[in-house]
């Protein structure tokens, strides 16, 4: 329980992504994994929320017109939530479905569209909601407790 | 294995990290597809990679690996080098393909942490 007590503070963020910016596409995440590692949070729940906030940024990046990034970390608990105004997913069901990638030959050059985004904040996430409007966008919220997950 | 060694068995040119080749890295991961490094990479691994781009870097950074190694000659512009230089991110290029690059490696010892772990488990189940 040290890296738990470690944690004394209170983040609130908001950050802004831009869609088919694909130089800057991962800034936030760079941006959120430096913080959180300055809140001291243990190395490896950091390395687990970087994991889910890149995916979800790249997917806005890839598939979104702009997003944005509602980032809260208490001594307990890192929540966020991703929102973007973009082309929504038709099933989420097979998105979640590892290797499955509706990615472009422009975003694979780029080293996206392994078709792990979605499975990756599954797996690194203890709790992860998913909520889509085709046509509209889409709503990812993901929470990770401070303790360490034991697998 | 210290990255002097890789550097070493596999001919690399070194464009960033000359000072940190005393560093150790635990396994490797070849990979061009970013978010395959981020599923399967451990950390304080080394990145096999083709990816030449400043994602290259900064999925090392997010995935906590070690050090990347551009394969088939391939060199990553100015600004990919600046941001492994600002996250201590060691780069080097080998002329050698994703393949042989790794198959190197793994001859010479480095192998996948993960699947030492299944190899023992496996042996013992044998026994």
């Amino acid at each position: 329980m040290k890296n738990f007590m470690m944690v004394q503070s209170i983040e609130v963020k908001q950050y802004k992504i831009t869609g088919r910016d694909f130089k800057n596409a991962g800034r936030v995440s760079e941006e959120i994994k430096m913080l959180l590692e300055q809140m001291k949070f243990n190395p490896e729940i950091v390395r687990r929320a970087s994991i889910c906030i890149f995916e979800a940024e790249m997917n806005v990046v890839m598939y979104a017109q702009k997003g944005v990034v509602d980032f809260l970390a208490t001594p307990e608990k890192i929540e966020i939530v991703v929102r973007d105004i973009g082309i929504g997913i038709p099933d989420i069901e097979k998105a979640m479905q590892p290797g499955y990638s509706t990615a472009t030959e422009e975003m694979r050059e780029m080293g996206f569209g392994a078709g792990m985004g979605l499975p990756n904040i599954k797996e690194n996430a203890d709790c992860f909601e998913i909520a889509s409007d085709v046509g509209k966008g889409t709503r990812l919220t993901i929470i990770l407790n401070s303790k360490v997950k034991n697998k | 294995m210290k990255l002097r060694e890789i550097k070493e068995i596999l001919d690399c040119e070194i464009l960033f990290g000359e000072e940190n080749l005393e560093e150790e890295v635990s396994s490797a991961c070849g990979c061009d597809l970013m978010s395959d490094v981020l599923a399967f990479a451990q950390v304080g691994s080394l990145l096999l990679t083709g990816l030449i781009n400043i994602q290259s870097v900064r999925t090392t950074y997010i995935a906590n690996s070690k050090a990347i190694v551009y394969v088939r000659g391939k060199r990553p512009d100015e600004e990919t080098v600046h941001l492994a230089k600002e996250k201590g991110i060691p780069l080097m290029s080998t002329k050698l393909r994703l393949y042989d690059a790794c198959g190197k490696l793994y001859l010479k010892g480095l192998r996948n942490a993960s699947e030492e772990a299944k190899l023992t488990s496996a042996r013992k189940e044998i026994v």
